[in-house]
């Protein structure tokens, strides 16, 4: 099962957390901090991956990617693929990109429903769901179809009209 | 800079109204990102949650706006500040009929609230109503409130409405429907016991990412119950072959690989399914035989799948083709430049190595490399595959090892699990005793507070019981030699609690015992021990009885008692010390000083520690005191758990009068320790222990582990003693006596061991001359020599000769890279050729026969060595070269696979491709 997603960019601010255990505030905040001091204390030339029992508890391994100025981390235990957990920051990624076009920090921040949706579709309660970036964004996209269909706050975020004009 | 640049872009689209979101939000996000510091981004956000607070409240707001402001507390909540007064309104939003505003609300609420959180009882009539909504999107948004909210009691208000969703026409609502009854299995298992069979059905889903997604809880229900699933081994295996043979519809492929994830899952189960049912395991290995075949290792996901099929073939009854494969694949792991693979591989070679120890050798120098690589994980990893294949013969290279990275870091979490494991170890292996008192001073000076105290308990009772041998001089150098470096060590600052009980205890037991160093001496040290560390009670409860055994064996000696003044000093000051254990300590000393050599003699026999002590539970010899004082009309003594059991019913039956009677009871009961201690004093003959014995202060009994010692004197000694113990057996003496008697049934095995491995620590420091020798020779290939030296002491003695040689041959044939044949045959012939001649003799024949073996080793080894190893040295330098070169070509092809197959050409994955291209270079010049 996947304990939590977390994007923390490399200044240590987080830009989205998602805990599928219960936690409290302090907890989480507890949790990104001791992440964060991991990952930007590790080279560049190693392994994705970071030993976290000491931060998580028993029966957790931690998986993360760098990308421009964000980190995304995956916790897990020991029913998932550490190989596998690392594509699938690279499924979410993907889907972020396509997505924005170009992603960036800035896209996270201001998009923060929109990046739930995206997460939601891929991981939902702590398991892997879907990994098709494709399928995904479809799934996505129709959600904001629809909302703006029943819309009478029309409340079009820009990435779906440039996705219609595609 | 940079960033501000694009901020100033955004905000030009924000004002715009492309983003939907207010100028306000955007400044706070920027101001945020502008923060220079921690307190002015707190500052920042207090001043957010003011105005929240504010406004949230106000009248008619456009719902536009609302929206804005939940989204706004979700950011403040996850920059880790409270955000609860707004949770109500997060609540409120579900209720909405328009569906943005619907599903923000569910999203912030399932971010906001755990399942016990108040407000949830006012989102379960929602809930229930939104998964019957006809809107699909609203009962995926509800079944996803549904994973984070509910708990064990609301589940049945939910159940029937997501059984029902299971048959939905949508394949998304189906699936998270399975995901949400997954859930409840974890948060309540028997809340859906009677469901279970759904999965199964669901297995057979029209759709893929349906069957896909029900693997996940029969995963689960298959790692609790394997044997209620085992008809379900032909349908996994025609699934996955299904998969693996590229049946599903094109959507579900992931970098051309099909679904990996359904792949991955099928194998985890399958794994589970096969280990240790031969009849099970032989349906799959035609299907993972094809997978091994056909996966692409040059992706990720490849090899992720790949590792997934060497985690099944370990688990499932093995079947020598798949293990051929899975070594393969292990080989190309660890040969990779990558380090999350040689992680994998590392990884996989620790599940493989029980099945077929030779394999580990073949990989010797790429585990070595992994062990000295910079990448801790990788490191953690290496030590792990090590701490698995620790035996007799490497067990003091791989601890030192050990030790010294513990030494290292500074986690404390890693360090106390790498100190256990190093205990463990060398009480399982040690080749010496002498090896063995040295590890565990190591690892108590340096992890000392760190160990579980029962660890130095087992060392102290290791040294005075010796190893189980008859071998009095044995057992009688194991303490001298132990005396000796714990004289040595104490003078050094700040060492760890535990470690000076163990050092205060070993001294004062056989600190004189064989006569080298003077009980001034000892007894000086101990006093300094007992000054320098003042504020540990424990420390000092061991010093002063350590004391007190040293003047008892003076006496007993016939010497004359020569009490250092400082000593002198330290027992006036614990005879008034805070501490009652402590003064009674002083006291007791006080007293034993002040008896004849006979009554000493019978109260500290020297070097009894072992010596059986038969404690009289029933106290037989005060049955006439007690039947005098029950005629004075004392009460009678009722056992503690009759107490306890009586208070528990009183409290049942806490009804009418009996409540009074309860209550005196109760007051008995505690009151009655008292009489009955009292009881106890008057026939003891020593006067001293009138004093000890009416304490029963838990302070008192937590202490008494350390008294242990002290009551090694025999049945005849004071009562009072004895009563000790049996407080001390009752309480705590029992883990460690069943220690204890595990632990004996080790150290009669260790004798064995010992025989062995003495030889080979033997045979070890006869390597080392000649390699040092190499090193005047040939200094330019000192550091591979470094490694080989290593590699032969980790894997030298690891397996019996035949099979090494066999191997050899084997990935001779296997390989592909004629570059890698040539050095793993090589560096095998390397070690064989080494051992050929003494290792049969070494680890086949009965200990007996070693010591006959152990000159051969001596004489052969420097005459067989010299040439093949320098041969295999320089073969192992130019390696290195080649194999850069010979691997290039895939590694370019690896990364140059991320982009294509990832479709992917945003600024941020350049980015990291970019960065991987520079590893890769650097790479390219070090080999070079």
């Amino acid at each position: 099962m996947i304990k939590s997603v977390l994007v923390i960019n490399t200044q240590g601010k987080p830009r989205l957390t998602k805990f599928y255990d219960i936690l409290t505030v302090e907890k989480q905040q507890e949790l990104l901090r001791s992440v964060f001091g991991v990952l930007c204390s590790r080279a560049d030339n190693v392994s994705n991956f970071v030993e976290a029992e000491s931060i998580f508890g028993p029966d957790s391994r931690l998986v993360y990617k760098h990308y421009a100025t964000l980190y995304f981390v995956i916790v897990f235990d020991s029913s998932e693929n550490e190989l596998a957990m690392l594509d699938l920051i690279q499924v979410f990624v993907e889907t972020l990109d396509k997505c924005f076009r170009n992603v960036s920090e800035l896209d996270m921040v201001f998009n923060y429903s929109k990046l739930h949706n995206i997460l939601d579709g891929i991981i939902f309660g702590g398991q892997v769901m879907e990994t098709s970036s494709a399928e995904i964004i479809r799934a996505v996209e129709e959600i904001s179809k629809l909302e703006a269909a029943s819309n009478s706050i029309s409340l079009v975020p820009k990435t779906v009209s440039g996705w219609r004009s595609r | 800079m940079e960033q501000l640049k694009t901020i100033g872009r955004e905000l030009a689209m924000g004002s715009q109204g492309g983003f939907g979101q207010s100028k306000e939000f955007l400044d706070l996000v920027k101001s945020i990102g502008e923060a220079r510091s921690k307190a002015e981004e707190d500052r920042i956000v207090l001043r957010e949650i003011e105005s929240l607070k504010r406004r949230i409240v106000e009248p008619g707001i456009p719902k536009r706006k609302m929206k804005e402001y939940i989204i706004r507390l979700v950011y403040v909540e996850m920059l880790g500040h409270d955000a609860s007064f707004g949770y109500i309104h997060a609540v409120k939003m579900t209720h909405d009929d328009n569906l943005v505003l619907k599903r923000t609300g569910y999203l912030a609420v399932t971010l906001f609230l755990n399942e016990d959180h108040d407000l949830i009882i006012l989102i379960v009539n929602t809930i229930q109503k939104d998964l019957k909504s006809d809107n699909y999107l609203i009962v995926c948004a509800a079944l996803n409130a549904v994973c984070k909210l509910i708990n064990e009691e609301t589940i049945p208000a939910v159940l029937p409405q997501v059984v029902e969703l299971l048959g939905h026409s949508k394949e998304a609502v189906r699936k998270k429907a399975i995901m949400a009854l997954h859930r409840f299995y974890h948060k309540s298992p028997s809340s859906v016991s009677h469901l279970l069979s759904n999965f199964r059905k669901k297995l057979c889903d029209s759709d893929p990412g349906v069957m896909g997604a029900t693997l996940c809880p029969l995963f689960d229900l298959i790692t609790n119950d394997a044997n209620s699933y085992k008809d379900l081994v032909v349908s996994f295996v025609s699934i996955l072959k299904q998969v693996a043979e590229h049946r599903l519809p094109k959507a579900y492929d992931y970098h051309q690989l099909p679904a990996p994830f359904i792949q991955i899952r099928l194998l985890k189960i399958l794994a589970l399914l096969g280990s240790g049912d031969k009849q099970a395991s032989e349906h799959m290995y035609t299907v993972v035989g094809d997978i091994f075949r056909k996966c692409d290792s040059s992706s990720n996901i490849g090899n992720a799948v790949l590792y997934e099929c060497i985690c099944c073939v370990s688990s499932i009854h093995p079947n020598p083709k798949l293990l051929e494969a899975a070594a393969d694949v292990i080989a190309r792991f660890l040969k990779s430049d990558s380090h999350n693979l040689k992680y994998m591989g590392i990884d996989a070679l620790g599940r493989l190595i029980k099945l077929s120890p030779e394999i580990a050798e073949q990989h010797q120098l790429a585990v070595i490399d992994c062990l000295e690589d910079p990448d801790d994980t990788l490191k953690r990893k290496t030590f792990e595959l090590l701490y698995k294949m620790t035996k007799s013969s490497n067990v003091e290279v791989i601890v030192d090892r050990m030790i010294d990275y513990m030494i290292s870091i500074n986690d404390n979490h890693y360090k106390t699990e790498i100190a256990s494991r190093c205990v463990e170890l060398a009480e399982q292996f040690a080749p010496s005793n002498h090896w063995f008192i040295q590890t565990m001073n190591k690892v108590f000076e340096h992890a000392g507070d760190l160990v579980n105290i029962k660890v130095a308990h087992n060392l102290m009772r290791l040294i005075a019981e010796g190893f189980g041998e008859d071998d009095d001089t044995a057992d009688s150098q194991l303490r001298s030699s132990a005396v000796e470096s714990y004289l040595h060590i104490i003078g050094e600052p700040k060492l760890p609690s535990v470690f000076l009980q163990v050092i205060c205890w070993v001294l004062g037991e056989y600190g004189t015992a064989d006569g080298k160093f003077s009980a001034s001496y000892i007894t000086g040290k101990l006093c300094d021990v007992a000054e320098s560390y003042s504020s540990d009670e424990t420390v000092k409860g061991y010093a002063v009885t350590a004391l007190m055994k040293i003047y008892a064996f003076e006496i007993a000696a016939g010497r004359k008692l020569d009490i250092l003044p400082e000593c002198q000093s330290l027992i006036e000051e614990l005879s008034a010390s805070h501490s009652t254990d402590l003064q009674q300590r002083a006291y007791e000393l006080q007293a034993v000083i002040g008896l004849d050599v006979r009554a000493i003699g019978s109260i500290m026999p020297s070097d009894a520690s072992c010596e059986d002590i038969e404690v009289d539970k029933s106290l037989s010899f005060l049955n006439g005191y007690v039947e005098k004082s029950l005629e004075k009309g004392a009460q009678p003594y009722i056992p503690e758990n009759e107490r306890f059991g009586m208070v528990n019913i009183s409290n049942f039956r806490n009804q009418d009068q009996l409540e009074v009677t309860s209550h005196g009871l109760r007051f008995e009961a505690y009151e009655l320790p008292k009489p009955s201690v009292q009881s106890r004093t008057p026939p003891i003959s020593v006067a001293s222990s009138t004093e000890l014995v009416p304490v029963p202060e838990p302070s008192y009994y937590r202490e008494t582990p350390q008294t242990a010692p002290v009551p090694s004197s025999t049945d005849t000694g004071p009562s009072g003693l004895k009563l000790r113990l049996d407080g001390v057996q009752k309480k705590w003496g029992r883990p460690t006596y069943s220690s204890s008697s595990a632990s004996t049934s080790n150290s009669s095995s260790l004798k064995v061991v010992n025989g062995v491995t003495q030889v080979d620590g033997v045979s070890s420091g006869n390597s080392k001359t000649h390699e040092t020798s190499y090193d005047s020779r040939r200094p330019q290939v000192e550091v591979s020599e470094e490694k080989q030296k290593l590699a032969a002491s980790l894997f030298g003695g690891s397996s019996k000769t035949e099979r090494r040689s066999s191997t050899g041959h084997k990935v001779a044939k296997a390989s592909s890279h004629a570059s890698e044949k040539f050095h793993t045959s090589k560096s095998t012939t390397i070690y064989s050729a080494d051992n050929v001649v003494e290792k049969p003799n070494l680890v086949q024949p009965p200990p007996d026969l070693l010591d006959l073996g152990e000159p051969i080793v001596a004489s052969s080894a420097p005459s067989v060595d010299p040439f093949r190893q320098l041969e295999g040295l320089l073969d192992s330098t130019q390696d290195p070269g080649t194999f850069g070169g010979t691997k290039a070509p895939d590694l370019m092809a690896l990364y140059a696979e991320t982009p294509a197959g990832g479709r992917s050409a945003g600024v941020a994955l350049p980015l990291s491709l970019s960065r991987d291209g520079d590893k890769f270079n650097t790479r390219i010049v070090k080999c070079k």
